[in-house]
């Protein structure tokens, strides 16, 4: 996993031994040890680490609580509870594994917002990049299929929710969602499968990063300047102990996080109806995916309109899953040659712009579509009457300054911003109708639609744009320079 | 980079009180840390709650005896006629593999007195950990329990009389209610 000439020097015999028949130690020494490493990396970089902890974290935990959990829809849930009251640190190891779970979400975001910014993406790093989208895909389906685990109300509703997803699809949709249900709904042989392949995942997971440090390491990493090591003694460091303690100091700032939500708001992240066991015949009033999947959420909810052929519930679907999957275009979506976005003042401005999106994207996917967002008037009294009940409810509407909103098939919709006005039309009209509160104003659905629509135009446009019409500045001729900047180039330190 | 010249002066003492610390800290961390990790996989607290049981005995038939799981462990509690008290008394005592008297394996009632007829013994062979068969099958050559396995007679007092078994059946902490209907066994 080192794309270099190796610096290790087995002393001892049975080192020797080892070596010439396994040369492992040289491959870690290699890889962790003596890999030359820009010498420039900010603390941006050491998310790597930390989700190499995550991942273990998640693995032991989860190990663990396999040893106490029953998959089966008539204990599952009694199983959680047993964890939480019974086994010895039982509720220590599930909050640290479902918060885990949380935390491996954050680190993976701001990596992947990191190798963004920096063009870690770009040539020649491009199969370290679809490695990296590779690894997020198998763990959202790992997240998504350990949250049915425990057999709540959400777990139960929420899987109900995304497999029905796969059912729009044309023909076929509803025969693969039988098969992967293992039954017509959700039940025992689905809890049964998403057990076994929640924990086969992360061992999936582990082998991707292999590969996935592997293209880095072959490559060499990408830094904050975004240019090449071109003399490893001025331009690099090795890794041990260099960043093995930059990387060891942000994990335990990162620990010291996550304690932080398992000791004091272990259950601040997840949802109350997921302590509600599993009811296959009542739906939760508000049902959300986990805070990390929200802006994918918001995304297939965007999508309320047929386009040509494709109904809306299949385009929503096709929009969720593109949002992931244009990431593994992106290197050749991006025109620019220029790497990090220090020595792109535009781009820089699409990319907060872009974060931003992504941030209220999330908003809206946890926010009912319906709702009012931005307010555009006062609130009004709002009457539905039948003109068969009510035969001149028009015209008593019109006298009390009623605001007719539509009127079809004899039934007529009327507004009041005056309560008194309200009163004096049910009075005059004689209507037993009672009024609901209307909300006026642009609700969460347009706001979402135009959310999606500048998710994927900077993949689209702005990136593949900016490359052809922005002017970069200077990049730095070396690392080294870009830490200590010549006479009469300073500004190839740019602010962050 | 011709300017970067530097002289560093290292201060050896300084760095081996950081190392020290440092691997202090972690070695510490990550043994408090273990500890969970293994106490999670000790008798969880409802199975540590299942380990004692309440048994009435007064429908015990005169002669034949009861078996009882408790934590997944097997006791017996027989109720002895007075020709089998009388054998289990008349044994030489040092002539035994394990010398115990009959007193020695009864556990007083409420009122002090010990009660001859019940006894309470562990129901796992002390060779192997088998459960030996009695009352009702093959009670072995000492009219107690014999043991399938590899051939151990236990005799009317639940001591090992012949065979591989290396100690009489063990008798476990109970206690006898208020009016001696019931006893509850302990693990």
């Amino acid at each position: 996993m080192s794309g270099h000439e190796s610096t290790y020097k087995p002393n001892t015999g049975i080192e020797k031994w080892l070596d010439a028949r396994l040369p492992i130690v040289r491959l870690v020494h290699g890889s962790f040890v003596d890999f030359p490493t820009p010498k420039n990396l900010n603390y941006w970089w050491t998310f790597g680490g930390i989700l190499a902890f995550c991942l273990a974290t998640q693995i032991i935990t989860g190990i663990v609580l396999a040893m106490h959990y029953v998959p089966n829809t008539e204990m599952a849930f009694a199983s959680v509870e047993r964890i939480m009251r019974d086994v010895e640190y039982g509720w220590l190891m599930r909050y640290i594994h479902a918060n885990g779970a949380s935390m491996f979400f954050l680190a993976v975001y701001i990596h992947m917002f990191r190798g963004l910014y920096y063009g870690s993406y770009k040539a020649p790093r491009e199969i370290s990049w679809i490695l990296g989208v590779v690894i997020y895909l198998l763990m959202t389906g790992t997240a998504f299929m350990g949250y049915v685990l425990p057999w709540g109300q959400m777990s139960l509703h929420g899987a109900s929710v995304i497999t029905s997803l796969i059912g729009s699809l044309p023909l076929v949709g509803e025969q693969i969602q039988i098969w992967l249900q293992g039954a017509p709904s959700i039940g025992n042989s689905t809890l049964n499968r998403f057990f076994s392949l929640h924990y086969l995942l992360p061992f999936m997971i582990a082998g991707v990063v292999v590969l996935h440090i592997w293209a880095f390491h072959t490559t060499g990493n990408n830094n904050p300047a975004g240019i090449e090591i071109k003399d490893p003694k001025k331009d690099a460091v090795p890794f041990h102990p260099y960043y093995t303690v930059k990387d060891g100091f942000a994990i335990i700032v990162f620990m010291l996080i996550f304690a932080g939500f398992v000791f004091y708001a272990p259950n601040v992240l997840g949802h109350a109806d997921n302590y509600i066991e599993g009811n296959p015949l009542k739906t939760p009033a508000h049902i959300v995916p986990e805070w990390y999947l929200l802006p994918f959420y918001a995304i297939l909810r965007a999508i309320t309109f047929d386009v040509g052929p494709i109904p809306a519930k299949l385009g929503g679907v096709i929009a969720m899953f593109g949002a992931i999957a244009i990431m593994f275009v992106l290197p050749w979506l991006d025109t620019s040659k220029v790497r990090s976005l220090r020595y792109r003042p535009l781009a820089r401005q699409f990319f907060f712009g872009f974060v931003l999106v992504c941030g209220l994207l999330g908003v809206a996917g946890a926010s009912n579509p319906d709702d009012v967002v931005i307010p555009t008037g006062e609130d009004t009294l709002r009457y539905e009457v039948a003109l068969a009940d009510t035969p001149n409810a028009v015209e008593v509407a019109r006298a009390n300054d009623g605001k007719i909103v539509s009127q079809r098939d004899e039934r007529v919709v009327i507004d009041f911003v005056d309560y008194e006005a309200s009163l004096a039309f049910e009075e005059e009209s004689g209507t037993l109708v009672d009024p609901t509160v209307k909300h006026h104003g642009i609700t969460w659905l347009p706001v979402a639609q135009l959310l999606t629509l500048l998710y994927f135009a900077y993949f689209l446009l702005a990136l593949p744009l900016l490359g052809l019409v922005e002017r970069a500045k200077d990049e730095p001729e070396t690392i080294a320079d870009s830490i200590h900047p010549k006479n009469g180039s300073a500004d190839a330190v740019a602010a962050e | 980079m011709t300017d970067e010249t530097y002289t560093e002066t290292v201060d050896e003492e300084r760095r081996d009180f950081i190392h020290i610390a440092a691997g202090a800290a972690v070695a510490g961390g990550a043994g408090a840390l273990a500890w969970p990790f293994i106490a999670q996989m000790l008798p969880a607290l409802d199975t540590r709650a299942a380990s004692s049981l309440e048994v009435p005995v007064t429908d015990i038939p005169e002669g034949g005896e009861v078996r009882v799981l408790i934590g997944g462990k097997p006791f017996f509690l027989r109720r002895r006629t007075a020709a089998e008290i009388a054998e289990a008394r008349e044994v030489d005592v040092n002539a035994l593999r394990d010398p115990e008297t009959d007193d020695d394996r009864l556990v007083p009632m409420a009122d002090g007195n010990l009660n001859p007829a019940l006894l309470v013994v562990s129901g796992s062979c002390t060779h192997l950990g088998c459960v030996p068969v009695g009352p009702g099958s093959n009670t072995g050559e000492f009219g107690g329990w014999y043991c399938p396995c590899h051939g151990s007679h236990y005799d009317t007092s639940g001591r090992i009389r012949k065979g591989p078994a290396p100690l009489n059946l063990p008798v476990p902490t109970y206690e006898y209610n208020a009016d001696g209907s019931a006893v509850t066994i302990s693990l």
